[in-house]
């Protein structure tokens, strides 16, 4: 893989410190839980819904019953085969499920149904915008476990369902070198697995959790013991602890510790990292082959399916963007962030062919309508906009027909009320005022006591006439076409 | 009107079917005896009189047309089964109160088809023994010698029909926990194939070897009720798509019929061997060939039994911990001392010895000397039997190597127990079906003894195996035979 190539960019990484000058290398790799959005949970029929109270959505299954017996949900696998090909990795014809014991009051039947010696995919990766590629050892499935609610007075609560809700843990190789490509691999794997339709991806509801595995060492020297770094639920989190988990362990060393093998959690409120459980309290999950469950088999017929059913990508997309359609890489990035977006975008530009005025009135209007308390949406998805709702605003405003500030109402009211873009400009009157005496009038009008404006534009400065333009284009309320207006006030202040 | 306990459960269907007595007259039938015995016997942890009154109203208003093979028909259910209205407690103190918030599937098939379940029965504890010594609420006694083991784990389904109680009760068989109590008590027992019989709603021991089994005192009996049972599942993936079986008896000649020498070794009690010597010389006078055969892995299935059996049960019994359901024990009132404290009140000391060790041979640095050798012998057993069934057809010799022992005779010596199933547990460690009939009987100490012959089928041929049965069971009158005292009806 082209993680051997030496990128300049590498050069530069490293943690220099500042009291021996020394450069120390951090070593980081990242595992990833994240929900898969099925229907049902993994092993029961029961249907997962976040914030639902608590125990109302759980059965014999998944709360554990003695007699219970799990049931593979075919649509996890499909999600999950679907991810592991987007992401490159070879999907395993044949795997299994095994038991992972430990005992916790959320942790039902006193084991996880996970994977361990045969994951259904291994390799792949993330090819970062260094050119850098960050390799993937393994994607396995397994069964979320339920939450323990401890800040209820002496009480611990337990709330189980969450309990079985499938999820798929990726492992990256140590391949991580800073907080920015961990934070760029996160939001990479975290589009990926929008556009396959696998998972909604949102940390604030836990349905993305990062671990973080962080050891340094001195340039060129061998890797040092790893420490274990739990609790970051955003990507700010994990730049901070991986940030601080640096400095700490070179500081450690530098003052001649060790650094013990250990899980250490991310205390947000004080930013930095504290010990959770040492290597010696480690579990000994007596692993086994999950016996109520058959062997995994996959084929190659149900692998070609998957694969059909895989969109283009992001990256690929942002490529296409750019050089296909001639738009800015930050324009790229922003269009193909959300799926939604970019399958917008693409629509409006089939309508329009106008990829740069999409581009920029999705950036500049939409976006802003996201999230807008008086339109109360919050999702892209949930505007009442549709991409040929957002092409009549463009047309009509290329054309003339009205003025770009009416265009920008004309699309909220739409977002708004649902109506047409035609409907609407008569309602609210935005026609742009073709009539020439009209305009001619609220020019006449606007240059009463503008005699210095109109000595600068005689003595060679037309630029002075923009200062006018303000004025009648107020006048006219907001409906006079700009362009008119300066041609009909150069004509005026041309007059002898 | 025969007698209620003459009847096996065909006949009994028939005859409430057609409407000569009703499924209410059964019920009370049932609790009469239960009444009559079970202080005595042991077989019930609970019964639940009230539901199978009501369940047998419904039956006796049911148009004709809708009345099912089992109709009327009482039958007993072990205590690791799980049905709304019982408690499900393993006879075990961790779950006692335990109500299943949901039916097995065998279960809801067999009340389907007419059956009215009474009562859960007695067994060693989470089925981990083989005389109910193990059980938290005492042992069941054998009817044939209230002194004796009526064997186990599912001792007290095999007392109620050998009682006459009901006519067919269910057990769970993972090391020949329903074989070996049918072969004591005189009575068929059927182990199916592996997955045959959906394990939804079975509190699993040990989940690749647990299968549901039924006990009754006819082999169609056991025929129609594993039928009944079969087929798949969308609650258990492990379950076999079997067509349901149909079962003739089959003529024996030409029949092979492999001994296998393994069978016959120096622990197998003198009459048990001459009563298999004796079926042996019977099947061949019915015109079968006996072929010898050799099994040679089977000196260790005991040793990998009690690998997989207990890595299995100690996962299997994680979930009791005092969070959700059964007992519970505060400790030192952490979540680890709850645990703690919760599993060593409710625990007996068999349970607690499977666990540590299935923990331990499934440990970090133990798992590949134990836990990954265990499985490469299974292996080897399967094969054994694979190699065996290609120069016969079945495989037939003793169920049990002796006759129902002396309540407290090995209660204090755990291997001894172990090797009582030495002769059944090979059969679940491959999967195959095997059932238990009556051949013959033992004169111990004055008393009549049943012995038991196993007959085992290669995989997924449950119905050559219950056929064969069936033909000896023809050709003998020792499943006729009642144990003298304690039968119902047989002494008043």
């Amino acid at each position: 893989m082209s993680s051997e190539t030496e990128v300049p960019h590498m050069r530069e990484v490293g943690y220099v410190s500042k009291k021996t000058g020394v450069r120390w290398m951090p070593v980081i790799g990242l595992e990833v839980h994240c929900q898969l959005g099925t229907r049902t949970k993994l092993f029961c029929g029961c249907e997962y819904r976040f914030g639902a109270s608590p125990n109302s959505i759980t059965c014999p299954k998944c709360t554990g019953q003695p007699g219970a017996l799990p049931v593979q949900n075919r649509e996890a696998l499909a999600l999950a085969v679907r991810t592991a090909l987007a992401l490159g990795c070879t999907v395993a014809t044949k795997s299994k499920f095994d038991r992972k014991h430990y005992f916790y009051c959320d942790l039902p039947k006193g084991f996880q149904i996970s994977q361990y010696d045969q994951p259904y995919c291994t390799g792949g990766g993330i090819q970062l915008s260094t050119g850098k590629f960050v390799r993937l050892t393994r994607i396995h499935m397994e069964e979320d476990a339920g939450k323990a609610i401890h800040d209820r007075g002496d009480m611990t609560l337990v709330d189980l369902n969450r309990a079985g809700v499938p999820l798929i843990e990726s492992v990256t190789e140590a391949d991580i070198e800073t907080a920015a490509e961990a934070v760029e691999y996160l939001t990479s794997l975290k589009e990926i697995l929008q556009y396959c339709g696998a998972s909604e991806c949102d940390m604030e509801k836990g349905s993305l959790r990062c671990d973080v595995n962080i050891s340094v060492r001195p340039a060129g020297e061998p890797w040092r013991t790893k420490v274990e770094i739990k609790n970051l639920n955003s990507f700010r989190f994990v730049s901070a602890a991986i940030e601080h988990e640096i400095v700490r362990q070179v500081d450690a060393y530098e003052m001649g510790e060790e650094i013990v093998q250990e899980t250490r959690l991310w205390d947000a409120n004080r930013n930095v990292t504290r010990t959770m459980r040492s290597k010696e309290s480690a579990h000994d999950y007596r692993y086994f082959a999950e016996p109520d469950l058959p062997p995994i088999h996959i084929s190659s017929a149900f692998l070609e399916y998957e694969r059909k059913l895989l969109p283009e990508l992001p990256s690929s997309r942002r490529a296409r963007y750019e050089s296909a359609l001639g738009l800015s890489p930050k324009d790229a990035r922003n269009l193909t962030a959300e799926r939604v977006v970019a399958d917008f975008f693409e629509a409006a530009v089939r309508l329009s062919d106008k990829p740069k005025e999409c581009s920029n009135w999705i950036q500049n209007e939409l976006f802003k309508m996201v999230g807008d308390p008086e339109l109360g949406t919050e999702r892209f998805e949930e505007l009442q906009l549709k991409p040929f709702d957002l092409v009549s605003v463009i047309e009509l405003v290329d054309k003339g027909s009205i003025a770009m500030s009416s265009g920008r109402t004309l699309l909220r009211a739409m977002a708004e009320t649902g109506k047409s873009a035609k409907v609407l400009v008569a309602e609210l009157g935005l026609a742009q005022v073709q009539d020439t005496a009209l305009i001619e009038r609220w020019c006449r009008e606007a240059l009463v006591g503008k005699d210095k404006i109109v000595a600068d534009v005689k003595a060679g400065k037309p630029n002075a006439i923009n200062a006018l333009l303000g004025g009648v284009i107020k006048l006219s309320g907001g409906k006079a076409n700009p362009q008119v207006v300066r041609e009909t006030l150069e004509r005026i202040i041309a007059q002898p | 009107m025969s007698a209620y306990s003459a009847l096996d459960a065909v006949g009994l269907a028939q005859e409430t079917a057609r409407g000569k007595r009703s499924a209410s007259e059964n019920i009370e039938a049932a609790f009469d005896a239960v009444k009559a015995l079970d202080s005595e016997l042991n077989v019930f942890l609970n019964t639940n009189l009230e539901s199978a009154r009501a369940l047998a109203r419904v039956l006796d208003a049911a148009p004709a047309e809708t009345r099912g093979p089992l109709h009327g028909v009482p039958i007993a259910l072990k205590a690791n089964m799980c049905v709304e209205g019982f408690e499900s407690n393993c006879a075990s103190r961790i779950l006692a109160g335990y109500h299943a918030p949901y039916t097995a599937t065998f279960v809801r098939r067999l009340v389907d088809a007419g059956a009215i379940p009474i009562g859960m029965t007695n067994m060693d504890e989470f089925a981990m023994g083989s005389s109910c010594e193990n059980s938290a609420f005492g042992p069941s006694k054998n009817p044939w010698d209230e002194t004796r083991t009526a064997g186990g784990s599912s001792s007290g389904s095999a007392v109620a029909v050998a009682a006459g109680i009901t006519p067919i009760a269910l057990g769970s068989d993972t090391g020949g926990s329903v074989r070996q109590p049918a072969a004591l008590t005189g009575i068929v027992g059927f182990k199916p194939t592996y997955g045959r019989v959906s394990r939804y709603g079975l509190i699993a021991f040990g989940s690749s070897l647990d299968q549901v089994s039924p006990f009754a005192r006819s082999v169609r009996d056991v025929e129609l009720v594993t039928h009944l049972m079969s087929g798949t599942d969308s609650n258990d993936a492990t379950c076999l798509d079997e067509p349901r079986m149909n079962c003739e008896i089959c003529d024996l000649k030409g029949l092979r019929i492999g001994v296998p020498k393994e069978y016959f070794g120096g622990g197998l009690q003198h009459d048990v061997r001459a009563r298999s010597e004796e079926a042996l010389a019977l099947f061949e006078q019915l015109g079968a060939v006996i072929v010898p055969v050799s099994l040679p892995h089977s000196e260790h299935a005991i040793a990998v039994y009690y690998v997989v059996a207990t890595a299995e049960a100690s996962s299997n019994l994680a979930r009791f911990e005092g969070v959700r359901f059964g007992r519970r024990v505060d400790g030192d009132g952490s979540l680890q001392g709850m645990f703690a404290a919760t599993r060593e009140a409710g625990f007996g000391p068999e349970v607690k010895r499977r666990i540590l060790l299935g923990t331990y041979v499934l440990s970090a640095g133990y798992y590949d000397a134990w836990y990954g050798r265990a499985l490469k012998v299974r292996t080897l057993l399967r094969r054994d039997f694979e190699a065996a069934f290609e120069s016969c057809d079945v495989i037939v010799g003793p169920t049990s190597p002796e006759p129902a022992f002396a309540l407290g005779s090995k209660k204090d010596d755990p291997v001894a127990m172990y090797l009582s199933d030495v002769l059944t547990v090979p059969v679940n460690l491959a999967g195959l079906p095997a059932a238990s009939v009556p051949c013959g009987f033992v004169d111990v100490l004055g008393r009549a003894l049943p012995v038991g012959l196993q007959i085992i089928g290669p995989h997924r041929a449950d119905a050559r195996v219950l056929s064969v049965a069936r033909a000896f069971e023809e050709a003998t009158s020792f499943a006729a035979a009642r144990a003298p005292r304690f039968f119902h009806g047989a002494r008043s």
